[in-house]
């Protein structure tokens, strides 16, 4: 049954239980995802400036704050196996972040660069380790 | 070393300050769904991993160290940028909770309730977080003694 015009497609959204269209249900499932993300980081980051000391508070740039905001409506989008097979990958980005924050302490403490440079550059790492794994490991594994 | 928490500390933040790191958190999480729906949820599980709070925490902390020396007189310090680099360390060893997290999230979620998967993986991450920064605390302390 159409209820619009243009033959879009209809679905129910899980939220107000309305039929809308599937494109609207994007935009409200990306910005819903923009939202939730945004606090939960700031939660997370206002905790680890309240804490002391700083190599304990430092355990809260590494939250899971992303993957909180991002798997519950995955899951709800795409289904739990779509969500798992994330979480999957979030092991080489854990890694990634690992050899990321490693670099970071070393180029501050021994080379002296500032902490913002040193924040932007360090993400070639990240990079690198993260697509080198997703090309090696994760790719070929199902 | 004792844990404390310091609610006063977040007095000192400006509120651009957080509208920055609400953006970027944001912006990263769209980003990572955006990917996940275009390559495939493997690729796009990578971003869930992404330093989304790391970046502006170390930039804040170099910068409030700073101004603190600054108030006391002293303008050339190495203090803001050991802070940032303590911070550093510390998120490194919070990447083995976020692999725990990650762990008990891919193994649980198929079987059992999205709600109670994502609070036990944050309770895994805050336990392996905690252990991993008591290890290399007490190890240090031990080391200083002998």
């Amino acid at each position: 049954m159409l209820l619009f015009a243009g033959g879009a497609t209809l679905r129910h959204s899980a939220y107000s239980g309305l039929p809308i269209r599937s494109k609207d249900a994007a935009a409200m499932q990306y910005i819903l995802r923009f939202l939730i993300a945004g606090a939960v980081v700031c939660l997370f980051a206002a905790l680890g400036d309240a804490l002391k000391p700083k190599s304990f508070a430092g355990l809260f740039s590494a939250a899971p704050s992303i993957a909180l905001a991002s798997l519950g409506l995955t899951a709800l989008k795409h289904g739990k196996i779509f969500a798992s097979v994330e979480s999957r990958s979030m092991l080489i980005g854990a890694a990634a972040f690992c050899i990321y924050s490693l670099v970071c302490c070393r180029l501050m403490i021994r080379q002296r660069f500032r902490a913002t440079p040193v924040a932007i550059i360090a993400l070639v790492p990240w990079l690198v380790v993260a697509l080198g794994g997703w090309t090696l490991v994760l790719r070929s594994w199902r | 070393m004792k844990v404390s928490l310091h609610l006063k500390e977040l007095r000192k933040i400006k509120r651009s300050e957080y509208v920055v790191r609400f953006l970027f958190g944001g912006a990263v999480s769209v980003v990572a769904a955006i990917l996940a729906e275009r390559f495939g949820p493997a690729f796009g599980g990578l971003f869930l991993a992404f330093p989304a709070i790391f970046p502006a925490s170390a930039t804040l902390m170099e910068k409030h160290e700073r101004q603190k020396k600054a108030q006391a007189g002293i303008t050339a310090t190495l203090r803001g940028r050991q802070s940032a680099a303590l911070d550093a360390f510390g998120a490194a060893l919070g990447c083995v909770g976020l692999a725990g997290f990650a762990v008990i999230v891919w193994k649980f979620l198929p079987r059992h309730g999205t709600g109670i998967v994502l609070f036990a993986g944050t309770i895994t991450w805050l336990a392996f977080s905690v252990l991993g920064w008591s290890i290399r605390h007490k190890r240090r302390w031990l080391f200083r003694k002998s």
